[in-house]
């Protein structure tokens, strides 16, 4: 095809002279912006080349004017951060926990870091409301499976429960009634009924009267005569509508018949004894808290634990 | 005769060794992909029985192809391929995106879980809506541009279909579990293997097709299709270097271990976007632009600067997809710099695309599929302007791993690929199928700005949730303690999440008015409609004033 150079009508420009299938081309010159802009970037790329880390050799690369790294960078911003609160969570790791509250600032910091810590560690079970959820406890009433004044949930989150790796840890073990051969599928059943009763689900009936006595020679060594659970064992109040796995009757039948066993990390394998206190102190200040027994008060059996009268 | 019961007879062996591979494999998922070949190869051996001239033969005349037309078959099939791909990919995102507003979704199943849905979407958008738009356009284009009938029709067509059964296996392997978990490379290697050689026959076509033009010079658009493909078989070559498990088994593990791996995945993954979806689709505006415009290419020299800067640009700003990772400090600078000097080659092609409509701005208010071309290009230029500063690091220390990369990669594959490609579709249609015109320039508007909507949605709302989180996961408290929990982020981005959702329906609902028009001009229907505009006209007032008014005083 010859080359047909013309000035295009519309923007007095010249055309190169090729044509494809109908499209022509301009021979515009670059726009100047362009140009300058690229050249801009290219200057800033050298200047940043030069400035930063950049070329790479056999065995290690160049450093850069700054000798800036991101390693460096990161260690130095993380070393700031550990050095400003080295006093104050070392105070904290010291200071024994019934103690804290006496020092408003350690108490405001030790709150402050637990709630972080709790966002990273404990949310996965508990929710991040911490209201947990079907078998993982709720923190924010104030029932308490294990206790719950501070030396109390201090030691659960060090230890754990049911934790194979500690031995230290909270342990107990429900029997699983049902599947273990010790109650038939009638005395299960007799034993739901109670339980319902005393929750206040259900009306007493024959069942429920056949399921007391049996609540007696069964659950009554961990759970109370009266169901108001025992925290030594970490078995769980019957009484109130507080339910880990729920009152309903058909998982009162899986839990008699199979038992629950539910396990929590031991946090001394992973925190250190600041991050526990001070995830301790959060918990116990989401509302349920209880006040810190004194020696003589846990002698004499504290109110909650108090045998009541028999459950009407 | 004899090469025609060859080429029955290799589709027949290779039918029945596909049968034998799937009674043999040795994970399920293998033995299904057998089957599928094996049925793959079967109707490729019936239809080369169909469409062989039976009379010629019988009368020993080798049927020689008109070199006074164009070969267009492939290009109306990649045209209906194009289509129906891309339905399939935005109905996949549209659904993904509703999982992750609304959880349940996932049904429960892991056919239907977000996990193996995403790659799906991903890879029936880039590589199935774009990559049919890509082989179909070039090959139309390739024959306009040299003048000549595409070379190696056989292979032409093996291209296409070949290219077809690549995208069913790939999307029945993400569903069937099977992935090499590289994004946007996900199929395992017998799959790879099977891309490379229809890569390589397309290669073949677009090349020989070059060599035979009657036009002493390459158009600028042939530059993009060719180092598209030349480097897509380079990329997925190198980072798909695998070893199979078993031969007769889908696993494989890559040749590459840690941060080397990640680095070639996003050597890969990067140039994906750079020679896939950008310059792959830049041939398709340098042809379509300047056609339906009407109007001369505005810089022959600023698309060789542009052209040359950004292919040698491109191929180095991976590593920002992997700032502050173990990757050395050196190769993350170099990332970014590469990135930073990208930003004005590509804006390059956008200049030159606007700029051909120096003495035709009018066509913006009266022609849809010019509006789009122009809303495309804009899409493209903020897009190329975003990836720069996403790649300064500082900048990337917020962004990175946020949907503001969601939002990002969104605003470029809706608002450049998609309606590009769109317009290139409703350019193709009636010159295709011999029409006079699309079956309804109004329904082109309707797509216009549903999309274009849908897109601003999109990609507001992905800012908006990008940033937030962003900000949300590095907030600390006065005291050194993180503010927030991820789980705080996950609940504050669930309005932005199902706002994501609806702009991602109108985008579909737009895409729908597409296939409608795209059927009915197929079908050779026309809609009764009033032209899109029109100079105001009343013939009560067209007349002579044949009373005086009365004379009004100067004042």
């Amino acid at each position: 095809m010859a080359e047909k150079k013309r000035i295009d009508a519309p923007t007095g420009t010249q055309t190169v002279g090729h044509e494809w299938d109908g499209i022509e081309e301009l021979d515009t010159p670059m726009p100047r912006w362009w140009v300058w802009t690229f050249y801009a970037t290219i200057v800033f790329s050298l200047g940043y080349v030069v400035v930063y880390p950049a070329i790479p050799f056999l065995n290690d690369a160049s450093k850069g004017l700054w000798g800036w790294s991101s390693r460096g960078d990161l260690h130095q911003t993380m070393d700031a951060e550990i050095s400003r609160r080295a006093p104050i969570l070392s105070a904290i790791a010291t200071t024994p926990i019934e103690k804290l509250a006496a020092q408003p600032e350690l108490m405001q910091a030790a709150m402050q870091g637990g709630a972080a810590a709790f966002k990273v560690h404990c949310v996965q079970c508990h929710g991040s409301g911490a209201a947990g959820s079907k078998g993982y406890p709720n923190l924010i009433d104030d029932d308490w499976l294990w206790g719950g004044d501070l030396q109390s949930i201090e030691y659960t989150i060090t230890h754990g429960i049911r934790n194979p790796d500690e031995p230290q840890t909270r342990n107990s073990l429900m029997p699983a009634f049902g599947k273990d051969g010790i109650l038939n599928t009638t005395q299960v059943q007799d034993v739901v009924s109670h339980v319902r009763v005393i929750s206040g689900q259900e009306k007493p009936s024959a069942s429920s009267r056949r399921g007391d006595a049996l609540f007696q020679q069964n659950c009554a060594v961990c759970h109370g005569g009266d169901g108001k659970g025992l925290r030594d064992f970490g078995a769980p109040n019957l009484t109130d509508p507080i339910w880990l796995h729920a009152g309903d009757r058909e998982t009162l039948t899986q839990t008699v018949m199979n038992s629950r066993k539910g396990v929590m990390p031991a946090w001394g394998h992973a925190l250190d004894k600041a991050t526990i206190r001070m995830l301790a102190v959060y918990v116990h200040g989401l509302g349920g808290g209880e006040a810190t027994p004194v020696q003589a008060q846990v002698a004499a059996a504290p109110a909650t634990a108090t045998p009541a009268v028999a459950t009407p | 005769m004899t090469g025609l019961t060859m080429k029955a007879g290799i589709w027949l062996i290779l039918a029945i060794l596909a049968m034998l591979a799937s009674a043999l494999a040795v994970d399920s998922g293998f033995a299904v992909h057998m089957v599928i070949v094996a049925l793959a190869a079967l109707l490729a051996m019936m239809g080369t029985l169909r469409s062989a001239d039976w009379g010629g033969i019988a009368r020993g005349i080798l049927r020689m192809p008109d070199e006074g037309h164009y070969d267009d078959d492939p290009v109306r099939w990649g045209v209906i391929a194009t289509v129906f791909w891309g339905m399939a990919g935005f109905l996949a995102g549209l659904f993904i995106a509703l999982q992750l507003a609304f959880p349940a979704l996932n049904l429960g199943l892991e056919y239907t879980s977000f996990g193996r849905l995403r790659p799906l979407h991903t890879s029936a958008v880039i590589f199935a809506f774009g990559g049919n738009a890509l082989i179909a356009t070039s090959f139309y284009v390739v024959q306009r541009t040299c003048r000549a009938r595409l070379a190696f029709p056989g292979l032409a067509r093996f291209v296409f279909w070949g290219y077809q059964l690549f995208i069913v296996l790939a999307a029945t392997g993400y569903l069937l579990g099977i992935t090499e978990a590289r994004e946007y490379a996900e199929p395992e290697w017998y799959v790879d293997l099977w891309l490379t050689i229809v890569w390589v026959a397309y290669l073949a076509v677009f090349v020989g097709t070059i060599v035979k033009r009657s036009e002493p010079h390459i158009y600028v658009a042939n530059w993009f299709y060719l180092s598209f493909i030349l480097t897509i078989a380079m990329l997925h070559i190198v980072n798909n270097l695998s070893m199979p498990v078993s031969l007769l088994g889908s696993k494989s593990y890559s040749a590459f271990a840690g941060v080397q791996d990640a680095l070639t995945q996003w050597w890969y993954g990067h140039n994906a976007v750079g020679f896939f979806l950008t310059a792959g689709f830049l041939a398709m505006m340098y042809y379509f632009v300047p056609k339906q415009a009407e109007r001369p290419i505005y810089s022959y020299r600023l698309s060789i600067i542009h052209f040359w800067s950004l292919i040698f640009l491109y191929i180095w700003a991976g590593p920002h997809h992997l700032h502050y990772t173990a990757l050395p400090d050196w190769a993350q600078t170099l990332g970014m710099v590469f990135s930073v000097m990208l930003w004005m080659p590509s804006w390059g092609g956008m200049i030159n695309g606007l700029m051909t409509l120096n003495g035709a701005w009018d066509k913006v208010r009266t022609d849809p599929i010019i509006r789009m071309m122009v809303m495309a290009l804009a899409f493209y230029g903020m897009s190329t302007f975003e990836g720069p500063m996403l790649s300064i690091k500082s900048v990337n220390s917020l962004s990175h791993y946020t949907d503001w990369t969601i939002g990002h990669v969104h605003s470029g594959a809706l608002g450049w690929n998609g309606m590009i490609t769109f317009a290139a579709i409703y350019y193709l249609t009636p010159r295709l199928w011999n029409r006079n015109r699309l079956y309804s320039l109004r329904m082109v508007n309707w797509h216009f700005w549903l999309a274009t909507i849908g897109i601003v949605f999109y990609a507001s709302s992905m800012w908006v949730s990008g940033i937030m989180q962003g900000l949300m996961w590095r907030e600390y408290g006065a005291d050194g303690y993180l503010v927030y929990a991820f789980s705080d982020t996950v609940r504050a981005m669930f309005p932005m999440y199902v706002l994501r959702a609806f702009g991602g329906l109108l985008y579909l609902a737009g895409a729908v008015c597409m296939v409608i028009n795209v059927w009915r001009t197929i079908l050779g229907h026309l809609r009764e409609e009033a032209p899109m505009s029109d100079a105001a006209f009343d013939p009560a007032k067209d007349r002579p004033i044949t009373q005086k008014p009365a004379a009004v005083p100067a004042e």
